[in-house]
Parts: structure tokens; sequence; C-alpha cells
């Protein structure tokens, strides 16, 4: 695999739902026979990372049941994974290619892989957690969640809060969140991607299923500034600085999308959370007019005005 | 001969008030199964709904202002209430 990925580029719609909630879903999209390549390969990873960790391995980046090589972070996609492999083929699949390279470019690197293997009967709760540390700036990386194998409900399928990818908390200091009112436990049709900010709340679920549970992450991170790189052919229609729930509101706004609420949030944060929306999407389009519910731009305007004042 | 042990309910609310709707729960048991378990999801509608079902609160979530500088930054769950009940278990 030597050359970038790309493919069939996210429309303005699925990058305001991806600022607004966190995630996009992609069902079924990588074809059956890479599915059943990942059935295979995607174990050994996991042995691959754990020869890693326990440090032993002859060659640490080769793993001798496989022969499945690990990239090193910070290795170029298009570069990181032997060309027939699964994760390689993955990546090229349209609909992956053309929304990594909306969210994160056509040039990301591999930040690490991570295979989860829930076995059948464990019905071991994960805590809620985030990954990395906590985080700053509107930059951000994607994780991608393939699931290659069809998983029914109650067989493992990944926890994760909607809404909840821009709030600042550290690793599993959330574990304390059993149960959070619109929660999703993934499941679905083999071959689905979805593809998380890296900020998501997410957790491993119990597997009340007789068969293993497979899921391979892929962290990505951008090398350029994330701007305007979806299909924008229908951003000017649709980004309107004015869009107002109090004042005048139009369906099929960015606005629209971008002051959506989940069902496990505070009202009064709510409010917070489409604040810290319209600046990631400020970050994404670079226009530093753009706002939900004229929260930012009303007090713009008053620090604009004392700032005058102070000047005087 | 019988033996007191605790349960412990974490409800987050959608405001500081108990009356209002619960966002989230959690459920520790120190009768490790001996004792009545939560039914529903959530098992209760309001603060005030557990706390007519026997849960004595014993702890709420201060109001607390505003880091300076952070005041638009979102992280934790603000509202967060927590119940007891004691149960005498064999």
């Amino acid at each position: 695999m030597t050359e970038a990925v790309t493919g069939a580029l996210l429309n303005t719609d699925q990058m305001a739902a991806f600022v607004s909630r966190g995630f996009l879903r992609f069902d079924a999209v990588v074809p059956a026979e890479i599915n059943a390549q990942a059935m295979e390969e995607l174990p050994t990873l996991f042995r691959a990372w754990l020869d890693e960790f326990r440090g032993p391995a002859s060659d640490p980046a080769v793993d001798t049941a496989g022969g499945v090589p690990l990239p090193r972070s910070g290795t170029m996609l298009a570069h990181a994974y032997p060309e027939h492999s699964a994760f390689a083929r993955m990546v090229r699949v349209p609909e992956v290619a053309g929304a990594i390279a909306s969210l994160v470019g056509i040039d990301p690197v591999v930040d690490h892989h991570f295979v989860h293997l829930k076995k059948p009967g464990d019905l071991t709760a994960q805590g809620l957690h985030c990954d990395a540390i906590i985080d700053h700036g509107q930059a951000f990386d994607i994780q991608l969640f393939w699931f290659p194998h069809d998983v029914s409900p109650g067989a493992g399928g990944t926890r994760f809060v909607p809404g909840s990818h821009l709030r600042h908390v550290n690793m599993d200091d959330i574990s304390r969140y059993q149960h959070l009112a619109g929660e999703e436990y993934y499941s679905g049709t083999a071959g689905t991607v979805i593809i998380f900010h890296q900020g998501m709340w997410h957790a491993g679920a119990p597997n009340r299923s007789d068969t293993l549970r497979v899921m391979g992450k892929l962290r990505l991170n951008p090398t350029q500034r994330q701007l305007r790189l979806w299909d924008t052919a229908d951003l000017d229609e649709r980004n309107r600085a004015d869009d107002h729930f109090f004042a005048l509101s139009e369906q099929g706004t960015v606005a629209s999308r971008l002051r959506g609420s989940e069902p496990w949030f505070e009202p009064s944060v709510h409010r917070l959370e489409t604040v810290q929306r319209a600046h990631l999407w400020r970050y994404l389009t670079g226009d530093e007019g753009f706002d939900v519910d004229w929260y930012l731009t009303r007090t713009e305007h008053r620090a604009a005005l004392d700032a005058k004042e102070a000047g005087r | 001969m019988t033996t007191q042990r605790q349960q412990i309910l974490i409800l987050w609310l959608a405001s500081s008030s108990l009356d209002t709707r619960v966002l989230g729960w959690a459920f520790h048991d120190g009768t490790a199964g001996a004792g009545p378990q939560p039914v529903g999801d959530p098992p209760y509608s309001t603060g005030v709904d557990a706390m007519t079902h026997g849960w004595r609160m014993i702890q709420m979530s201060p109001l607390l202002p505003a880091h300076p500088g952070q005041e638009r930054e979102t992280s934790f769950l603000k509202h967060e209430f927590t119940f007891e009940r004691i149960l005498d278990v064999p």
C-alpha cells in the first residue's frame, strides 16, 4: 500500500452530524471477503500487540505467529500496512476512504491500532472511558471501529455515548456512569465501520452470545489543517450564522444539526455543547463568524464594545 | 441472625433540583445480590421518586461557579445525587 487513499467524500450534513454527535456509522460497507480475511488476521494482530507489550519478541515489529507487521506510530497510513492486508484493504473501501479524507485529510498517519476480542460468555462490563488523555484545541484524531462479523444485540458490541466527544475528561474518570440515557450498544451487520471523534466515551460491553466478538480499532492523526476537506458543494447554502432557535431557524442548516441535544444532556449544558460545536465548525470551515443560536455572536459583540470602551 | 449492609444508588439529574428527570444512574450493592435489585432503566424517574421508594439521599453535588476561562467548557455531569438504603441480610 503505497499511495494515499481517497474515496467518496462526506457531504456537509454528514460533517455536521459528526461535529454534533461525534461519530459516523457506515453499515456493511466492507465486502465479505475482506471481513473474512480480517477474522483470520485481526486475532493475530491482537497477539502481536501482546508480544510487544510483554517485550520478549526478537523483532518487536513482527508477530511471529502470523508475520503481520505492527506499524510504528507516525507511519503514513498509505505505508503502514501491506497492500493486501485486511487493514489496508478496509481503509481503501470507498466509503471509508472518503470519510477518512474528509475528516483528517488524505495523508493521515497511524497512531496505533488495537484489536479488541470479547470472548463468548464474558460478562465483564468495562468502565466507561475515553482514549488517551484530556485534549485541548480543535484539531482532532479519528478512531475507526471495524466490526468484521455480524454482532447481534447483547453480543459484546461496543458501548458508546453519542455527543460525549467534546467533554473534557480524562480516561476512565467517567467509569462511574454505569447507565446514561441515549447511550448505544453497537449491533449490526458484518463489515460495519464506525468512525469516532477521539473524545468519544466508550466501553467494552458484556458478550452474552456464544461467539467471539472481534473488533479492529485504528486511530489516525491528521497531518494537515482540517479545513474544508469534505465535499463543500452544499456548504454555503447551509452555513447560515444567524440561524437562531428563538428567532428564525430553518430546516437543513448546519445550525439545525449542531443544536441537536442528547437524552443525557442537562438542558443548561446543552447550550454549552452547542457553543463547543460552533467553535469546532468554525475550525473546520475557517468561518470565524459562524454561530448557532447567537450565543457567540452576542457575547463577541459585547466584548468588542467593552474593548472599545477600554481603549478610550 | 442478620447483618446490616448498604446499597448505593447514584442518580444524575437534569438540574440541581431533586424533582427533575434522571439522565443517568449507577448502583452498587453491598448485599452482594441478597437485597432487592433495581428494576427498569432508569429505576426511578426523578430523585424524589427514589426517595418515595425508601432511598435516603446522603450527598448532592454543590453548585460551584465555573473556573475563570472555563465557563463554557463541558466535562462531567453536573447534578449528582447519592442515595443509600440499609438492609438486613442473612
